[in-house]
């Protein structure tokens, strides 16, 4: 059994770790938390040039033709360095999409565009509250034409190009829903940034008023796309979290060996070390149920929807549980602008949300449980 | 990243499938299967008979303790291979409760401190299930504290006598050997003052008395010793560095990655699955499955560190520290399922009786017997302290009474 990650895989990861701590240390993710940026152009252009954009992106589209467990390498340590660039709408999203369900021409038109950092993708799905699910899908096409709005789209103020569901039928069955690629800078696309809690990553408002679109897919295929890409995208997404409660662990750690109350470093307190030791517990519970999911993904295994869905309710527990008592580790300092402990907290409440929200996957994972248990 | 075996350990997994298939007791399989924690039991049978006779068919065919050496009734396997085993043992393996504590711990103890005429003598005895062991390390007054023991031990002559009670003893009241930590020297500070020995229970002076305990059941006992001698030769390790002993044997038990420990999921599941409520079915109902999902993945997440760790013996490499996690979440986990069956059963989840109770009271049972899960072995407060220190590198807890004379210790809180 080798239920790990290769030793290359491994090299990649310590790479990939190595360029983020010197392309992306906290201070240039403050760049963008400070609204100086609206992403770190300069990192987006390094990731291209390292390969890291079209890593499992197949060679004949332009990418490096690695894989899927490549990909969940970088995407962990794109979660532990806080990365503002729009990897995860870009690469998870938009280009999975693309994969799965785009013509030849058209994955031969953005693949390559998306290895280089030539353009930056989203998908287009939520409008206004509520988890995923093709009854709340009401943007229309007709005849080429998008009419409705997205909201909120993930770095959609910055992308070139977004994956937009549509309803091309009246009815509320999935097949009534379709998928569409909408180049965001043409006629008939109205782009307005949003504020998210997390300040170093966008979110945009996009109105769509008869905005030209170009089918994805089959015509009543897009939920069944959909489904596909926010699994694989719960897999990488699950990765990057635990990046971040890692980080987050050793923030905490780290300041409970430094910091001195009462005469001794606060990490001697029992109230302490349980709280870090409980931190260490959902990080490496969450660590587990990623391995599995990236084992699910990179074979396309039937388990695949069973195992993202455990990936994405652990992973996205384990961050926020780390995150806040990292923040209560720190006392008073974490609770200031100038520590980071505040970036950690603001990127864990906004993932567990951008794929759908904790109850929507606990929801997935029991009816996934169960179709397996009756199959 | 796979989870297929090496074409050793097929060929290995498939040898132990086969003998399994030809050997195990079938007509236990069932009942084997269904037992949960608090509920282990053969209908018109002596599971420790049945136990014993399982262990001593292995132990023919050279199928137990597979990781020992050979001359000492083991295998010679390698770890990985062990855990193979275990996996095709499969619900038989547990008929292998009575034997956890001698082969895990007394077993590896002895392998390290004593004579070689000694070892060839009690080892393949212990292997074959035929001479049961216990470790007598818990006292009243030294649980997570264990240095902090009372019972004496003061040599005359060659032998030792020993006096005092250990507590918690699991199998006392059915071992033939037990392993046993005492205070030599109580005028210096606590852990430099204690010895090992081994030692038949069956001396004169060697009181078991089986523990009540809060379920009803009597898993534990209390072992009480009267001017027991035991022969200088059956000590382990020097006079007074018992201490370093103690801590190889829990080393010991670290490298040992078990079947998997009992989180009352897979029942839980099984009984939403089909149990009805006022507006439905329980599994369709949100509150339900939010509870249900957030279990499911501690379950797995369980599953898959464990399967990292057999990863890392794969390879021949040491498993990380991962592990350490499964009983503290476990302890806590299965107490919550158990609480939360009942809950569903509304009023009537307070009946205990096997006709009226549901699942036949698998969770009653469940419930009553999951906090000693949470205490026994390392209490998650232990467990907490254990990951904060040895795996995050945080502290060692200040101790008031490290350089204090153990007879210069209080005893009381409030005078």
């Amino acid at each position: 059994m080798n239920f790990d990650f290769s030793d290359e895989q491994k090299q990649m990861r310590d790479e990939a770790r190595k360029f983020l701590a010197e392309q992306c240390p906290p201070k240039a993710v403050r760049e963008v938390l400070d609204g100086k940026a609206p992403y770190d152009k300069a990192l987006w252009k390094g990731l291209a040039e390292m390969g890291f954009l079209g890593v499992a992106i197949p060679e004949k589209f332009g990418g490096a033709g690695a894989g899927h467990l490549e990909l969940c390498v970088i995407a962990e340590e794109m979660g532990r360095a806080l990365a503002p660039v729009p990897f995860s709408s870009t690469v998870y999203l938009a280009a999975e999409a693309i994969l799965i369900a785009g013509s030849d021409a058209q994955k031969q038109k953005w693949l390559p565009k998306i290895a280089a950092g030539e353009a930056i993708g989203t998908l287009a799905l939520f409008e206004g509250k509520g988890n995923p699910s093709p009854k709340a899908i009401n943007v229309s096409a007709n005849g080429g034409a998008l009419n409705g709005f997205k909201k909120p789209v993930p770095d959609g103020a910055i992308a070139d190009f977004a994956v937009v569901a549509a309803r091309t039928g009246s009815g509320s069955r999935e097949s009534e829903i379709s998928l569409f690629i909408v180049e965001l800078k043409a006629a008939g696309v109205e782009v307005k940034p949003l504020t998210n809690i997390d300040l170093t990553r966008g979110q945009a408002e996009i109105t769509f008023k008869n905005a030209k679109a170009e089918p994805l897919g089959e015509h009543g295929d897009g939920w069944s796309v959909i489904s596909q890409v926010l699994d694989r995208a719960a897999v990488l997404m699950a990765f990057e979290q635990v990046g971040g409660a890692d980080r987050a662990l050793e923030m905490g750690r780290d300041y409970a060996l430094d910091r001195i109350a009462f005469g001794r470093p606060i990490g001697s307190f029992q109230a302490v070390k349980h709280m870090l030791a409980d931190m260490y517990v959902s990080a490496t519970l969450a660590r587990s149920n990623c391995y599995y999911g990236a084992w699910a993904l990179s074979t396309n295994a039937g388990e695949l929807p069973e195992a993202a869905a455990a990936a994405r309710i652990s992973a996205t527990q384990a961050f926020q549980h780390c995150a806040k008592n990292n923040i209560q580790v720190h006392g008073g300092m974490g609770f200031t602008w100038e520590f980071d402990c505040h970036m950690y907290y603001r990127r864990a409440n906004a993932v567990a949300l951008g794929l759908g929200s904790l109850s929507y996957w606990e929801d997935a994972l029991i009816d996934r449980m169960r179709k397996k248990n009756a199959a | 990243m796979n989870f297929d075996d090496t074409p050793q350990e097929a060929a290995f997994r498939a040898e132990a499938k086969a003998w399994i298939a030809a050997n195990a007791p079938k007509q236990y399989e069932e009942e084997l299967s269904k037992a949960s924690l608090g509920r282990v039991q053969l209908k018109g049978a002596n599971i420790l008979e049945v136990a014993k006779a399982w262990q001593k068919k292995k132990a023919d065919a050279g199928w137990a303790c597979l990781h020992w050496p050979k001359e000492y009734g083991g295998r010679g396997s390698s770890p990985i291979e062990r855990v193979i085993w275990q996996q095709e043992e499969g619900p038989f393996g547990r008929l292998s409760a009575m034997f956890i504590i001698g082969h895990g711990m007394c077993g590896p103890t002895m392998m390290a401190f004593a004579g070689e005429e000694q070892k060839r003598t009690f080892l393949p005895p212990l292997a074959s299930g035929e001479k049961v062991w216990c470790q007598l390390f818990s006292e009243p007054a030294g649980g997570s504290d264990v240095a902090g023991l009372r019972t004496r031990a003061e040599k005359h002559g060659d032998e030792w006598v020993i006096n005092g009670q250990k507590i918690w003893t699991s199998g006392a009241h059915y071992s033939d050997y037990g392993i046993l930590l005492t205070r030599t020297d109580p005028t210096v500070p606590k852990h430099k003052g204690l010895t090992m020995f081994f030692l038949d229970m069956k001396s004169p002076g060697v009181e078991v008395r089986p523990i009540k305990q809060a379920s009803g059941a009597s898993d534990f006992n209390e072992v009480y010793f009267t001017d027991v001698r035991i022969p200088d030769s059956q000590r382990l390790g020097n006079v007074n560095d018992g201490w370093n002993v103690s801590l190889t044997t829990l080393m010991n038990e670290r490298m040992s990655i078990g079947a998997g420990v009992s989180t009352g999921f897979p029942e839980l599941l099984d009984y939403c699955s089909s149990l009805m409520l006022e507006d439905g079915p329980a599994i369709e109902n949100r509150a339900v499955r939010s509870r249900l999902a957030n279990w499911a993945v501690k379950a797995s997440g369980l599953k898959y560190t464990s399967m990292r760790a057999i990863s890392a013996l794969s390879k021949g490499e040491r498993p990380g520290p991962e592990n350490s996690i499964g009983k503290l979440v476990a302890g806590s986990m299965i107490q919550d399922v158990a609480a939360f069956a009942l809950d569903l059963q509304g009023a009537a989840g307070a009946l205990n009786g096997p006709d009226d109770a549901e699942v036949a009271g698998k969770f009653q049972a469940m419930l009553l017997r999951a906090p000693g899960t949470r205490v026994e072995g390392g209490t998650d407060e232990i467990m907490r302290n254990i990951i904060a220190e040895r795996v995050l590198g945080l502290p060692g807890d200040i101790r008031v009474d490290k350089d204090v004379p153990f007879n210069k210790i209080p005893t009381k809180g409030r005078a």
